[in-house]
C-alpha cells in the first residue's frame, strides 16, 4: 500500500467529519429505533431530541480532542454525501495498544448495502496501520446475532461472555465481547489479497 | 440486618475525601499494587490531587466507593467498590484493592468480597457482578475464585509490560450460583 493514500475514501462509503447543522436531525430520528440504540449499549435505549444530539455531537469532539482516547467518523454517501452511520475507536490505552470497536448504520433502508463493510475495511486499516494498535475489542449483545456474524467474518473472535449481563423484554441475555489481534488481521488480509 | 457490611474480619465504610485521599497518595506510590490494580501506567499524584479526584468521583450516582477497614483495630486496609453498574439490567462491575501489602494473603479481600457480593445481592438487589483480573495476578484471581467467582473468558493481550503481553480476565457470579454457595448467612 502506497503511504500517499486516502485513508477514509472507500468504495461506497467516506469516513467524514460530524456536520454539526445537518446531522443532529438525522441522527436524532435513528435514536427513536430503540432497537438500534440497545445495540449500541447497555444503556437503556432512549429517544434524544435535534437539540439533545447537538449536544452530544459538541461533547463528542470536545472529548476527541481531550482524552486522545477517541477516534469518531461519520459514514457518508460518497454520491450525496449523505449520512449514513457513525464508527469510533474509543477508550484507546496507547501503552497496550487495545481499542473498542463501535458502529452503526443508522437507518434500516441503508443496511446490507455495504456500507457498514466499506466502512469496516477503511477503519481496520486505519486501527492497525495508522494508529497502530495492536488490538480491537468489540462488545455486542446475545440478542443481536447479526452484529456477531458481522465482525466473525472480519475475523473477530470471541473472548468474553459476561452471562446474563442484559435483562431485555423480560429475558437475559449475554454480552459477548470479541477481539482482533493484529497479526490475525494482517493474514486475513493477505489472503485476501490485499495490496 | 444491621451488619450488612460487616464480616467476620473487616467492615466497609464511607470516608471523607480528606481521609481516604491520604491513604490512595501512599498506596498509589507503590507501582506493584498499581500494576495489579490498573492497567493505566503507575504515575505519581499528589495528596491534594487524590481528595480531588475522590470529591469529584464519589458523587456518582452509578459507582460506590467504600473503604475497607479492620474490625479489631479500624484500620483502614483498603477499598471496595461498584461501577459500570446498571440498575436496569442487575449487572455491576466490582473492584478490590488492599493497599497494606503485609497483610495480603490473610483473607481479608475474601471477606471484603462475600461483603459486597451480600450488599449487590440482597440492597441492590441485582442478579450478577463482575470483575476483571489481570492474568499476572494469581493471588487475586484464586481469592475470586474462592469467593465463587466463574471465569468467563479472556481479553488476549490486552496489556504490554515489560515487554509481554497479558490478557484480561472476566470473572462474574450470578445471583442464583452465590444463593447456591449459602452465602446469604456467611
Amino acid at each position: 500500500m502506497a503511504i500517499d493514500t486516502q485513508l477514509f475514501e472507500g468504495k461506497l462509503i467516506r469516513l467524514a467529519p460530524i456536520d454539526h447543522e445537518k446531522d443532529p436531525e438525522v441522527e436524532s430520528r435513528w435514536t427513536h429505533d430503540l432497537e438500534l440504540m440497545r445495540s449500541l449499549s447497555q444503556r437503556s435505549a432512549m429517544p434524544l431530541s435535534v437539540a439533545q444530539m447537538k449536544k452530544k455531537y459538541e461533547a463528542i469532539e470536545k472529548e476527541v480532542e481531550e482524552s486522545k482516547k477517541l477516534f469518531y467518523f461519520t459514514i457518508r454517501g460518497k454520491e450525496d454525501a449523505r449520512l449514513l452511520g457513525f464508527i469510533r475507536i474509543e477508550w484507546i490505552e496507547w501503552t497496550h495498544g487495545t481499542g473498542n470497536l463501535r458502529m452503526a448504520i443508522g437507518d434500516r433502508d441503508d443496511r446490507n448495502k455495504g456500507y457498514g463493510s466499506d466502512a469496516m475495511q477503511l477503519i481496520l486499516r486505519y486501527a492497525f496501520d495508522e494508529l497502530n494498535l495492536y488490538r480491537l475489542s468489540a462488545m455486542v449483545g446475545e440478542d443481536n446475532p447479526g452484529a456477531v456474524r458481522f465482525f466473525k467474518r472480519y475475523g473477530f473472535v470471541e473472548e468474553v461472555r459476561r452471562r446474563k449481563a442484559l435483562l431485555r423484554d423480560g429475558q437475559t441475555w449475554d454480552v459477548i465481547h470479541l477481539g482482533l489481534v493484529r497479526d490475525e488481521w494482517l493474514a486475513l488480509n493477505e489472503r485476501v489479497g490485499h495490496e | 440486618m444491621s451488619d450488612l457490611l460487616h464480616g467476620e474480619m473487616v467492615h466497609l465504610t464511607a470516608e471523607n475525601p480528606e481521609v481516604m485521599g491520604p491513604k490512595l497518595s501512599r498506596w498509589n506510590q507503590d507501582t506493584g499494587w498499581e500494576r495489579f490494580l490498573d492497567s493505566d501506567p503507575p504515575r505519581l499524584f499528589s495528596e491534594k490531587n487524590h481528595k480531588e479526584w475522590l470529591e469529584r468521583n464519589l458523587e456518582k450516582s452509578d459507582e460506590i466507593f467504600w473503604a475497607i477497614r479492620k474490625l479489631d483495630d479500624d484500620a483502614i486496609i483498603g477499598f471496595m467498590g461498584l461501577f459500570a453498574l446498571y440498575p436496569q439490567h442487575g449487572d455491576t462491575l466490582v473492584a478490590i484493592a488492599i493497599g497494606e501489602r503485609e497483610i495480603w494473603s490473610q483473607g481479608y479481600g475474601t471477606d471484603a468480597m462475600r461483603i459486597m457480593l451480600r450488599y449487590a445481592f440482597n440492597e441492590l438487589n441485582l442478579r450478577r457482578v463482575g470483575l476483571i483480573v489481570f492474568e499476572y495476578n494469581p493471588r487475586a484471581i484464586r481469592s475470586y475464585e474462592k469467593a465463587g467467582f466463574t471465569h468467563e473468558g479472556r481479553v488476549r493481550g490486552a496489556m504490554l509490560r515489560d515487554s509481554k503481553r497479558w490478557d484480561f480476565l472476566y470473572m462474574g457470579i450470578l445471583r442464583e450460583e452465590w444463593l447456591a454457595q449459602g452465602m446469604m448467612t456467611s
